[in-house]
C-alpha cells in the first residue's frame, strides 16, 4: 500500500475512536511533557551554576604551593613558601598560552574609617587581576604597576566594604581607611559581583597592590599563590601544562617527580559543581521516562485490543490482497501516529509547563533543542517498539480465521 | 473451446485438529473455463467451503495441483498468494464484509489500494465504473449502514470486480438476502457473466443454482455430480414478473 493511503487509513481508524485515541495519547503526552519539563529544570539549574562559576573569571587557572613539611610534620595545604616572584616572571616569559598572571597574597585586616570598623580579606595582586577575574570599577581608577613597584598605600574596595564603613551608596573615593593601622587611600570601588558558587560574598574584600600587601602588611618574600588566565578556553589544559613544566624546572624537579604545587582550573571547579546537578537531571529524567514507558505500555494495550476488534477488517483486507507486511505497516503507523502526535502535544505542554515554573517559582529553566529532539525520537521509538508486537500479531493472522471471526 | 482458467487435479486437503485428521477434500478434479458460471453445491461439511478457500488462494492444498490462469498455486508463498488474490480473484461473501464507516466507493477501491501500480485517479475511475456496473453510481458516498442488504452486496460485487479478476468467487452471496434481492444479485452476476467474466458461487439453494450454467455437487470431500444446466433461468426476466413491493430490507 502506498504511504499516503496507509496514513489515510491509520488516521481514519484513529478518528473512529477519538476518546480512546486521546486517552492512549495522554500517556505519551504526560510522559513527554514531564521529560521536557524535568530536563528544562535540570538544565536550568546546571546553567545557573555555570553562570555563577564564571564569576570567577575567564579561563582561570589557580596555582597553589603544596603543603610544606618540617622534620616530617606536614603543614596545611598552601603553606609552602617556595613560590616566589621569579616564578611569575618565568611564567610570563615562557608560557605563550597564558594571557595574564598575577601573584597573590592574602591577609585579613581590621578596617577602620571614622567611627566604623569592619574585618575583611585584603588581597595583594597585580592590576591584571582585574582582567583575569573580569572585575570592573564602578568609580575611581585602577592602580598601576608603578604603584606596585613603589608599594603605594592605595586600595580598591568592594561594595560590601563601602556599605559597612561609609553606608550604602556612599562614594568614598579619596577617603582614607586604616587597615591594621596602616592608612590606605581608597582609589576605586568594584562593580557588584554578588555571591560566588560557594556562597561567598565576592564584594567583601579589599584589593591593594601586590608589593604593598606582601611587604608592608605581611612582611614576607614568598607569594601565597598565583592566578592566571589562559588565552582561550580550549587552551586551559595547554596553559596548565606549560606552567607545570616551567615551575618544575624552576624548582629543580624532574619530570617524574611530584610537583610542589597544584594547579586548579576553572573547568575542574565547574565540572565538580555541575556533576551534582547532572545527577539531579538524570534522576528527574529517569522518573519522567518511566511515565513515558507506562504511556508506551498503554499504546501496546490499546493496539492489542484494536487488533482483536478489527480481526474481521484484517481478514477482509487480506482477502482482497493485503500482504502481511501491509497489515503490519498499517497498525505500526497507527501506533506511530499516536506516539508522535502525543509527543508533539507533550513537547508543547512541556514547554508551557517549564515557562510556568520559571514564571511562578522563578526557578532557572532552560529548554534545549536536544531535549525536544530527544523526546520526539524517544516517543516514536516507543510507538514502534510497543506497536510492533500487536502489529506483528495482526499481520500473522490467517485470513480464513480472520474472516470468520465474530 | 474456451481457455481453461482453473484446473484442479486430485486435490486433497487434510486438517489436523490435535490428533485427529479431518479429510476435507479427498481428491477433487475440476476444470473451469473462461466465461463459465458455476454453482458449487453440497451440504455443510461436504468440503465446498474448503474448496472455495483453496480456489480463492486463501488456503493451500495438502496434496494435488491447482493451476489458476497458468500459475501453479500449490507452491506459492503467503505474499505471492496475497498478490494473486489481489490481481486475479474477486471475493463476494455471505455477510458482505464491507468496512464499516467507510464509504461505498472507498470499499470498492480497497483491492486497488494494495496494487502500487495504480494511481489515485485511475483508482477512482475504476471504482466508479465498477459501481456503475452494479447499478449503484448514485450511492458512492453512502456508508454501508445507510445501504440495504441488497445494495451492500452489490457494493461487495463491485469491489470484487474492480481489480478486473479472472474469476469472481462468491460464497453464499444470497444467503443473507430475501428472494427479491437475491434475484437482483443473481441478475447482476448473470449480466457480468454475459460480459465474459467467470463466476463461481457456493450455494445450497437449488433455486439459486438454477441461474448458473454448471452445477457441481460435493459430498464428503468428493464431487458426486457435475452437470451442465441446459437452459438457465434468467434473473432479470423473473424480476419483471415479480410483484413490485417496497424496497426490500434484510
Amino acid at each position: 500500500m502506498k504511504v499516503k493511503n496507509l496514513l489515510k487509513a491509520a488516521l481514519r481508524s484513529l478518528a473512529k475512536n477519538k476518546m480512546r485515541t486521546f486517552l492512549t495519547m495522554l500517556g505519551i503526552i504526560i510522559g513527554v511533557a514531564s521529560v521536557i519539563a524535568m530536563l528544562a529544570i535540570g538544565e536550568g539549574s546546571k546553567q545557573s551554576i555555570q553562570a555563577q562559576i564564571s564569576t570567577l573569571g575567564t579561563n582561570v587557572l589557580m596555582i597553589f604551593p603544596q603543603a610544606s613539611s618540617t622534620g616530617g610534620v606536614r603543614m596545611e595545604a598552601g603553606s609552602s613558601q617556595k613560590m616566589t616572584l621569579e616564578d611569575v616572571t618565568a611564567i610570563v616569559e615562557r608560557c605563550p598560552s597564558v594571557a595574564f598572571i598575577t601573584p597573590q597574597v592574602r591577609t585579613s585586616g581590621q578596617l577602620v574609617a571614622g567611627t566604623q570598623n569592619w574585618r575583611t580579606s585584603v588581597y595583594g595582586v597585580y592590576p591584571n587581576y582585574f582582567d583575569i577575574r573580569n572585575l570592573k570599577l564602578v568609580s575611581g581608577t585602577m592602580y598601576t604597576m608603578t604603584d606596585d613597584r613603589s608599594a603605594t598605600k592605595v586600595c580598591i574596595v568592594g561594595q560590601t566594604v563601602v556599605t559597612n564603613l561609609f553606608g550604602a551608596g556612599a562614594d568614598p573615593i579619596g577617603s582614607y581607611i586604616r587597615i591594621n593601622k596602616i592608612p590606605f587611600k581608597i582609589i576605586g570601588i568594584t562593580e557588584k559581583k554578588g555571591q560566588n558558587a560557594f556562597g561567598q560574598d565576592q564584594d567583601d574584600m579589599v584589593i591593594a597592590p601586590f608589593s604593598t600587601v606582601q611587604k608592608r602588611m605581611l612582611a614576607v618574600t614568598y607569594i601565597q599563590n598565583m592566578l592566571a588566565s589562559a588565552v582561550s578556553e580550549p587552551l586551559i589544559p595547554t596553559a596548565s601544562q606549560e606552567i607545570t613544566d616551567v615551575l618544575k624546572a624552576k624548582h629543580h624537579l624532574g619530570q617524574s617527580e611530584d610537583a610542589d604545587f597544584t594547579i586548579r582550573t576553572q573547568t575542574d571547579i565547574a565540572s565538580a559543581a555541575t556533576a551534582t546537578s547532572g545527577i539531579l537531571t538524570i534522576l528527574l529524567a529517569t522518573i519522567a521516562s518511566i511515565s513515558l514507558l507506562v504511556g508506551g505500555i498503554g499504546i501496546m494495550n490499546i493496539m492489542l485490543v484494536s487488533v482483536t476488534e478489527r480481526t474481521r477488517e484484517i481478514g477482509i483486507r487480506m482477502s482482497v490482497g493485503a500482504r502481511g507486511r501491509d497489515v503490519l505497516l498499517q497498525f505500526l503507523i497507527e501506533a506511530l501516529l499516536i506516539s508522535l502526535l502525543g509527543g508533539f502535544i507533550g513537547v508543547t505542554i512541556g514547554v508551557l509547563v517549564s515557562q510556568l515554573i520559571a514564571h511562578i517559582l522563578s526557578w532557572p529553566v532552560t529548554i534545549t533543542v536536544q531535549s525536544i529532539l530527544m523526546s520526539f525520537v524517544f516517543s516514536s521509538a516507543i510507538g514502534i517498539f510497543f506497536g510492533w508486537y500487536p502489529a506483528r500479531k495482526a499481520a500473522g493472522l490467517n485470513p480464513i480465521d480472520a474472516l470468520r471471526y465474530e | 473451446m474456451k481457455e481453461t482458467i482453473i484446473s484442479v487435479k486430485s486435490l486433497v486437503k487434510i486438517y489436523t485438529m490435535g490428533d485427529v485428521e479431518v479429510h476435507a477434500l479427498r481428491g477433487v478434479n475440476v476444470d473451469i473455463r473462461q466465461g463459465d458460471f458455476v454453482a458449487i453445491m453440497g451440504k455443510s461439511g461436504s468440503g465446498k467451503s474448503t474448496f472455495m478457500n483453496i480456489l480463492g488462494c486463501l488456503d493451500v492444498p495438502t496434496r494435488g495441483q491447482y493451476m489458476l490462469d497458468g500459475v501453479d498455486v500449490s507452491s506459492l508463498t503467503k505474499d505471492q498468494l496475497a498478490n494473486l488474490r489481489n490481481r486475479k480473484i474477486g471475493f463476494v461473501f455471505q455477510s458482505f464484509n464491507l468496512l464499516s464507516r467507510t464509504t461505498a466507493i472507498e470499499n470498492v477501491e480497497l483491492p486497488l489500494l494494495y496494487n502500487k501500480k495504480i494511481s489515485s485517479k485511475e483508482m477512482l475511475e475504476r471504482s466508479l465504473n465498477a459501481l456503475e456496473a452494479v447499478g449503484l453510481s448514485d450511492r458512492g458516498h453512502h456508508f454501508p449502514n445507510q445501504l440495504s442488504g441488497g445494495e451492500q452486496q452489490r457494493v461487495a460485487i463491485a469491489r470484487s470486480l474492480v481489480n478486473d479478476p479472472v474469476v469472481i468467487l462468491a460464497d453464499e452471496p444470497t444467503g443473507n438476502l430475501d428472494t427479491r434481492t437475491s434475484l437482483e444479485v443473481m441478475a447482476i452476476f448473470q449480466k457480468l457473466n454475459r460480459k465474459g467474466i467467470t463466476v463461481v458461487i457456493v450455494t445450497h439453494e437449488p433455486d439459486i443454482a438454477a441461474f448458473t450454467s454448471r452445477n457441481i455437487t460435493f459430498r464428503d470431500g468428493r464431487i458426486i455430480r457435475a452437470i451442465d444446466v441446459e437452459s438457465p433461468r434468467i434473473a432479470s426476466e423473473e424480476l419483471l414478473t415479480m410483484p413490485v413491493t417496497v424496497e426490500d430490507e434484510v
